[in-house]
């Protein structure tokens, strides 16, 4: 089935910098302090003062951009952008406009149909990242009696990083897939916590569509779609605009032509899942950028360059490519699930996986017991009691013991902050190394002969009822190895 | 000679021999003040009690032994756009006509440290926009040569005040002309020193990329004094430039030989006054004949430097003056209204014609559509004065000519026509958009007994060269040692 047009989406995503001080003061960036408690005559745009660049957070953003595979400006600048905005002191804002710090870069991401099934690589384009400083917040008296507005400056000249991609993601799906990418490797490097809830991460989606339309390629105008609080809203918004543009078109085909339309703002409405439009072009700010007067350009050296390239550490996508390769040699899709999961979890990974072996099988274990315990417990991996040696002891002295009960024992460990033998003993089930074949067979031959109903059943045919010996012979046998049990019941059962 | 017609390096010496102290000279000054600035109108604020408090403080580290700085007891009045601490700051402007800044600008601060005596504020047209104090939101500054003219501006406080004697030295900011254009009408010492010299860190901005501060004085070796205590690098402004600062009061009497000075014919054009260009031709048949050589030089963008000057001032102060929207400090418009009124009735209300006018100028050259045309044209441009200046100086040391092209005028002569007034700094402005240094330093008098200025602009930081020439010229005549009689 193929969809009657072709979504294009460009993404800008705004995302403030884990920086201790500002981009031009040296005020707290702190989240959640009291209103106005963390500003400075520099961040009020008081008269007079004068910015100074806060060079860590312009090496953060290095780091960013090259983790985006950009290219680095050897010689980039600051402008300001001229709008009156309450949030605003300066009534301009910091920012880079012809010349940014990088520019022409990609990120890799998963666009998969499914990504919850398979792991597809594809290369979103990255127009440019730049440097600028961050607004205030103004708050509106939202009772209906007209109270006072009042603003907040604490977020005022936080360093914030804006990457814009190209419109090269085709699917709602594919731009959760970008944001998903983003927070991660930007974690990951410690460059941004991309806490959308706390506006660490901001997002705007550049939405159109383009239909085959009696042979020719139109195009609807473009959409920026603004207020996304969540990735869900992004995705939701995307869809919800592409339908809705595609009905506009269905009205009138003969007026859409590619770059016939001016760009429309539109506001995000999640409670009634619509989009409301802001603005048109006509009304779009004419924001009078000029260099900005009161900040030197900024050179970039090779060496700091190196310097950010080292402080980066391994991306996302590399991880991906490495847990592939031997000794791990994990799917595609386990590489992305793993590496989805953080760095540390990665380590722990590699760390029970160096010593088992059978990369593939620890990963099954850590999906089936560790990640699930650690999301219904919201715990990061670097605090749960069952630490990678324990861990590896676990998977040794479970490896031949049914899955029901190496679930036990998981869980007696994880509630007594045990190891894996303790474990064990107190649930009476017996490691791998305690049983001999010769007992399990005669525990087996004894299990038949007591169940002369099944191996009736069995002889007809109903296989299944080879289950019902094999559950008689658990009940005597716990912790027994599955596989030799099966293994010993098959041949047994052929003999009887 | 009473102790209020000296100069600051004369104070200090009357202090160090024990016969004067700093709480008297400040006394004299106060004095002057109170009799003399109802007339002059200089000031913007003075606070005696506080004034007496730091000439006092000054007093007390002396007789108790302490280290004192290189202003000791000496009184500076202080432009009202440099913040002050505590202090109204205004700009002259009704938008700050109630802020009180909680910093010091770097300048004050150094001045500070330096033990100086802060006397108080002094007028300006408005946020720095305007050659003859008349755009002051409270008054009009008058010279104190004749007191039916203006002082010149923006700085004309800071000129009269000197000119005046209501303090020995003051400072000053110059953007396009603002300390040199009043420093030659008042007929006293003003520098404009390089771009980046000295820090602009509380100077309240009127166009970023021009304003610098600098002294007015009597003399040279105050000139000299007053730069050592206020130029150097400050990490709070990014534009300040990491370079040391040479002991200009040491070398101030080593003349530069062989000295080559180049005079701009443009610079001789239309425009000048008979009795100015006569003044300046005997300046430099002066120079001659203490043996420096004559060359001309050319400058031949100079006649775009208006132009360029008003796009890109303007442009800068269209962004500079956004702030004051009433919304976080400063003058807001009365009554219960919406965002945008309240933003637009504030702005009317709280500048001035002059200020609404170029913030226009400068809105209207950066916007889409025009801004080629206008701002980044005049970017191109000012590269090629600078240019200019480059390939001049290549064949001299020192570029001398007029400051201003007439003597003081009338009040009220030129403030109906802005374009007359603009013409005032004509020979000023090149020098603040090549960012490179100058200074006005008095040269004679016209008929009717106004003073005239003789401008001297040095390539970027070679403030040290252009004081020594200018010494040169100061030992040979004694233009410097003529007071104002406030009439
Ligand atoms: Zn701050």
């Amino acid at each position: 089935m193929s969809s009657p047009y072709q979504i294009v989406v460009g993404l800008e995503v705004h995302v403030q910098l884990l920086t201790q001080s500002k981009l031009f003061c040296g005020c707290s960036t702190k989240f959640g302090a009291s209103p106005n408690s963390q500003v400075c005559p520099v961040c009020l745009g008081m008269p007079g003062v004068l910015p100074v660049m806060n060079r860590k957070a312009f090496d953060l953003s290095l780091r960013a951009a090259l983790a985006l595979n950009l290219n680095i400006a050897s010689f980039t600048k600051w402008d300001r952008k001229n709008y009156y905005y309450p949030d605003l002191p300066k009534n301009f804002q910091i920012s880079q406009y012809d010349l940014p710090f990088s520019y022409e870069g990609f990120l890799e991401i998963n666009a998969a149909s499914d990504p919850k099934k398979e792991y597809k690589p594809k290369r979103i384009g990255i127009i440019r990242a730049h440097l600028e400083e961050d607004a205030g917040k103004n708050m509106h008296d939202e009772s209906g009696k007209g109270g006072d507005s009042k603003v907040d400056l604490n977020r005022t000249g936080t360093p914030l990083l804006e990457i814009v991609s190209k419109p090269e993601l085709s699917s709602p799906e594919e731009a959760k897939a970008y944001l998903d990418e983003i927070r991660l490797m930007l974690r990951e490097i410690g460059v941004s916590d991309c806490e959308m809830q706390e506006g660490s991460l901001r997002c705007d989606a550049n939405v159109n569509i383009h239909i085959q339309h009696e042979g020719e390629l139109a195009a609807t105008p473009l959409v920026e779609v603004k207020n996304l609080n969540s990735f869900g809203s992004v995705a939701k918004s995307i869809a919800y605009e592409a339908e809705r543009q595609y009905a506009e078109f269905q009205k009138d085909p003969k007026n859409y032509r590619i770059g016939n339309f001016s760009k429309t703002t539109a506001g995000w409405n999640d409670a009634k899942g619509v989009t409301v439009v802001q603005r048109h072009k006509e009304e779009a700010a004419d924001y009078r950028y000029f260099p900005e007067p009161d900040l030197v350009p900024v050179v970039v050296s090779k060496e700091e360059i190196e310097a950010a390239r080292a402080a980066m550490g391994e991306l996302p996508s590399q991880q991906r490519k490495r847990l592939q390769e031997s000794p791990f040699s994990l799917s595609a899709y386990d590489a992305g699930v793993l590496s989805a999961k953080g760095r540390r979890m990665v380590s722990y990974y590699e760390e029970v996986a160096k010593e088992i072996g059978d990369g593939k099988q620890v990963m099954n274990r850590l999906s089936d017991l560790v990640m699930g315990t650690l999301n219904e417990r919201k715990e990061e991996i670097d605090q749960f009691p069952i630490t990678a040696p324990k861990f590896t002891d676990f998977m040794k002295a479970t490896a031949k013991v049914n899955q029901q009960d190496r679930r036990d024992v998981f869980k007696h460990m994880l509630e007594n902050q045990s190891d894996a033998a303790t474990a064990m003993t107190a649930l009476g089930i017996k490691s791998a190394a305690d049983f001999d074949e010769g007992a399990l067979r005669q525990a087996v031959k004894d299990a038949i002969a007591a169940n002369p109903a099944a191996l009736e059943d069995f002889k007809k045919g109903k296989t299944a009822a080879a289950n019902r010996i094999k559950g008689h012979v658990m009940k005597t046998q716990k912790g027994a190895p599955n596989d030799v049990v099966q293994k010993l019941l098959d041949e047994e059962l052929l003999k009887a | 000679m009473s102790l209020i017609e000296k100069t600051a390096g004369e104070l200090i010496e009357l202090q160090s021999s024990g016969d004067a102290t700093a709480e008297a000279i400040a006394d004299s000054f106060l004095a002057s003040i109170r009799v003399q600035d109802p007339k002059v109108q200089a000031f913007l604020h003075v606070d005696e009690a506080a004034v007496r408090e730091q000439a006092r403080a000054v007093d007390v580290k002396r007789k108790t032994g302490q280290k004192l700085g290189a202003l000791a007891g000496v009184p500076v009045a202080i432009k009202d756009v440099l913040c002050t601490k505590g202090v109204p700051t205004t700009c002259s402007s009704k938008m700050l006509q109630n802020f009180v800044p909680p910093y010091d600008a770097h300048v004050i601060e150094k001045l500070k440290a330096a033990d100086a005596v802060l006397i108080g504020k002094t007028n300006m047209d408005e946020f720095a926009m305007g050659s003859s104090t008349e755009n002051s939101a409270y008054f009009t500054t008058r010279n104190p040569w004749d007191l039916e003219r203006i002082p010149g501006g923006s700085s004309g406080g800071s000129a009269a005040a000197v000119a005046a004697c209501f303090a020995p030295v003051s400072l000053g900011t110059d953007t396009g002309g603002s300390i040199r254009q009043p420093a030659s009408l008042c007929g006293i010492v003003g520098m404009k020193p390089t771009y980046g010299r000295v820090s602009r860190y509380g100077l309240i901005a009127f166009a970023s990329s021009l304003d610098q501060v600098g002294p007015f004085t009597h003399d040279m070796y105050d000139q000299a004094l007053m730069m050592e205590v206020i130029a150097g690098h400050d990490g709070r402004d990014s534009t300040s430039v990491d370079r040391s600062v040479p002991a200009y009061t040491k070398s101030l009497d080593i003349p530069i030989k062989p000295l080559t000075i180049g005079v701009a014919k443009e610079y001789f054009g239309g425009g000048l006054d008979s009795e100015v260009e006569a003044s300046i031709r005997t300046a430099l048949k002066e120079y001659e004949k203490l043996g420096a050589t004559v060359k001309e030089v050319s400058l031949p963008h100079s006649k775009y430097a208006i132009a360029v000057y008003y796009l890109v001032a303007t442009a800068e102060a269209s962004s500079n003056l956004a702030r004051y929207d009433g919304m976080h400090y400063g003058h807001r418009a009365k009554g219960k209204l919406d965002l945008i009124s309240m933003y637009s009735r504030t702005r009317a209300e709280g500048f001035g014609q002059e200020v609404q006018r170029r913030i226009m100028l400068g809105t209207y050259a950066l916007s889409s559509g025009y801004k080629d045309a206008y701002y980044l044209k005049a970017l191109k441009v000012r590269r090629l004065i600078k240019n200019d200046f480059d390939q001049a100086f290549s064949e001299c040391d020192v570029i001398l000519g007029p400051t201003a092209p007439t003597a003081a005028f009338k009040i009220g002569e030129k403030s109906s026509d802005p374009l007359a007034m603009y013409l005032s700094d004509i020979f000023t402005i090149s020098c603040n958009l090549a960012g490179i240094a100058g200074i006005s330093i008095p040269c004679g008098f016209t008929k009717t007994g106004l003073p005239i200025g003789l401008q001297i602009q040095a390539p970027p930081f070679e403030e040290e060269k252009m004081l020594r020439v200018a010494k040169m010229f100061e030992n040979a005549t004694d233009w410097h040692t003529k007071r104002a009689k406030v009439g």
